[in-house]
């Protein structure tokens, strides 16, 4: 692949392009399938809900492919995350007690599992930075602790019994727009100011297209694969206090078949797992085709494991598409090796 | 000294280590219970390891050749749903043996899968399984079926039956070992002999080290690592209808979820991610291991919830020493 900023290229180019017609065709055959269901405006508002949580995790699992790197343990994180926000509501807050108490007790809870967000991120990162781990190992191995701890934590069983305020933020509209959604806009636009605006960024991009070349020209690359997991760590967390909320309680293994999709979105939305290449509206633009496919198929009545299966053939489709084109298809003779 | 008599580097290897860990396990856990060291526990411990160690090998070949593979579960879970639902279906006393070969060779059909995009469409190996795993799985709840079946084949009963020895200790209890320990046998000295005494065994030791290097002195590639898909979906297929007949049961929703401990296992024992390195012996030590802590661990007094905890600390302990210790190396050497 030949990576690397597009610059100065007509709109139809950019490799975004195909998503967005991915995107609208699919939107537009599931309305075409499901006409009065899946126009409805209700479809509409609880699309909106549904995917912020999983579109969150993607961008962890971006930023994280963008090193050439990737962070198997986002759900873990998340998971874990939104089990220490919930014990620190369900013993410190009192349901009866009033909504200024029970503010103050769900932002000490956001912090704390912000706080866990990167502390686990700083973790990966130091493994995969200072020890040399690959990070599909460290992430791995990782990941089974966080969850392990979150099952020592809860026993296993589900945390709930919150204040009302806890719901407010999975569940709420501002101005008409739901919460989650706002979340997940300031993360994606965050993350994209990061990646294109800054010099942090630019040191991400170089490190993924080559390593050695960004260790010549002087780059820290140890305390740049910090950050990097260190944000995904924060992002995972985001995502799992959304999850908490919306499902009003926690639990070690809620959103399981999210680390899949989060994989899937990012390769989807054409993010180069080899690293070096990756752009946040194609990340969305790939939410939400998943999106529009997903609650398409639940229109039609399509059984979760049909759609496991899709989401499955689509992974691989997208990326021989991505990595040879769509000629690659025809003749694996003319395969350009990564 | 005794060192001289050692192979080379043998304090320092993830075998030793292991071994010294698992000694350590059994060590305390007699300490704490007199009656774990007893022909009960390995019975149990010979009885739980055959599944996961006859994956554990197929785990490491991939690994030995630098890719990794998470969808073998899924993998074995479908050639032992679908041999036997064939069985059923075609005839329900079809012998043992043959219900054997039906799942080996749906898994190598499904292996193939997995060797096609890898070594022809070259997608890397993770992303490729993570994908496959969630199809094989989808594909057999869709299309094959989501019934647990426990009214099996009688040939597979009768299989499950066999046993090599089987007793009464002075104690009382009751212990046996049955004939799908053989498999793990099979499995092991033939994987063996391909890896050490084939050129076939050397050409995946050597992709694993570097896929140019082999490209240039000859190796066909993208023949052997499609061979090494197809190799460790036969051995899942197996792994599956062992797990099935043992189990007395074909059920659809078991096996997947295993996968990391698995490749936990494998790691342990010395295999590594960059590929090129792993032996049976340390995969089997890995097996043991893992085994051990999911099955034993409340005997050392740390409770079972803390099971994930714990095989992940091994994961991290076990591949980062030697990470450690190559990175430190590479940087002295400049």
């Amino acid at each position: 692949m030949s990576g690397g900023p597009h610059r100065a290229q007509g709109f139809t180019e950019a490799p975004e392009f195909k998503l967005l017609i991915i995107a609208v065709a699919v939107f537009a055959l599931m309305a075409v399938l499901a006409p009065e269901r899946f126009l409805s405006a209700q479809n509409m508002t609880s699309m909106a809900f549904q995917f912020p949580e999983f579109a969150i995790l993607a961008l962890a699992m971006t930023i994280t492919m963008m090193t050439g790197g990737i962070d198997l343990s986002v759900v873990g994180v998340a998971n874990f995350s939104a089990v220490t926000g919930a014990l620190i509501l369900t013993t410190f807050a009192d349901p009866g007690m009033g909504t200024g108490g029970s503010l103050m007790w769900l932002s000490v809870a956001l912090l704390a599992s912000l706080a866990i967000g990167a502390a686990c991120g700083l973790i990966n990162g130091t493994l995969v930075a200072h020890f040399g781990l690959p990070p599909i190992l460290a992430t791995l191995g990782s990941g089974l602790v966080f969850t392990g701890f979150a099952i020592a934590m809860t026993g296993g069983s589900a945390v709930m019994g919150f204040p009302d305020v806890v719901a407010w933020l999975g569940n709420e509209q501002l101005f008409g727009v739901p919460v989650p959604l706002i979340l997940f806009v300031i993360l994606a636009v965050l993350l994209h100011i990061l990646l294109t605006r800054t010099a942090f960024g630019l040191r991400v991009t170089m490190y993924g297209a080559n390593p050695l070349a960004a260790l010549y020209a002087a780059v820290d690359i140890n305390r740049m694969i910090l950050k990097v997991y260190v944000i995904a760590g924060m992002f995972s967390s985001v995502a799992g206090m959304v999850i908490m909320s919306r499902a009003n309680s926690a639990k070690a293994d809620y959103g399981s078949s999210y680390l899949l999709l989060a994989v899937l979105i990012a390769v989807l939305g054409g993010v180069n797992p080899y690293g070096g290449y990756g752009r946040v509206i194609g990340v969305i633009l790939a939410v939400l085709s998943m999106q529009f496919l997903s609650s398409g198929l639940n229109m039609l009545q399509v059984s979760n494991f049909a759609r496991e299966l899709i989401w499955g053939v689509l992974l691989i489709f997208v990326m021989i598409i991505n990595t040879h084109g769509i000629p690659g298809l025809k003749s694996l003779k003319a395969s350009p090796s990564k | 000294m005794l060192t001289g008599l050692l192979p080379k580097g043998f304090l320092t290897r993830n075998e030793t280590l292991v071994a010294g860990v698992i000694l350590a396990f059994c060590v305390l856990a007699t300490l704490s219970d007199p009656l774990f060291f007893t022909v009960t526990t390995v019975s149990d411990l010979l009885r739980a390891s055959i599944v996961i160690g006859i994956l554990a090998i197929g785990a490491m070949v991939v690994l030995i050749s630098g890719g990794i593979d998470v969808s073998f579960t899924a993998v074995a879970v479908f050639a032992m749903y679908l041999a036997t639902r064939i069985a059923l279906g075609v005839w329900p006393d079809m012998p043992w043996p043959m219900i054997f070969a039906l799942a080996m060779v749906a898994g190598a059909g499904l292996g193939a899968i997995n060797g096609l995009f890898i070594a022809f469409f070259k997608l890397p190996t993770l992303i490729v399984t993570l994908g496959t795993l969630s199809v094989f799985r989808g594909f057999l709840l869709t299309f094959v079926g989501s019934q647990r079946i426990s009214d099996l084949p009688p040939e597979m009963r009768d299989f499950s039956r066999g046993v090599l020895a089987r007793g009464t200790t002075e104690a009382g209890n009751f212990y046996s070992i049955p004939w799908s320990i053989l498999a793990l046998v099979a499995v092991i000295v033939l994987t063996w002999f391909m890896l050490k005494k084939t050129m076939l065994g050397r050409s995946i030791y050597a992709i694993g080290g570097s896929q140019e290097s082999a490209r240039r002195i000859g190796i066909n590639v993208q023949w052997t690592q499609f061979f090494i898909y197809v190799y460790v979906g036969a051995l899942a297929g197996l792994a599956g209808i062992i797990h099935g007949s043992v189990g007395r049961m074909a059920d659809p929703f078991s096996l997947v979820g295993l996968e990391l401990s698995v490749i936990a296992a494998v790691v342990l024992g010395g295999a590594r991610l960059i590929g090129g390195y792993g032996t049976i012996t340390g995969t089997l030590l890995g097996v043991v291991l893992i085994v051990l802590v999911q099955t034993n661990l409340i005997v050392i007094g740390i409770p079972t919830i803390w099971q994930s905890v714990t095989i992940g600390m091994l994961i991290l302990l076990g591949t980062g020493v030697p990470a450690y210790r190559a990175k430190r190396a590479a940087a002295r050497a400049g």
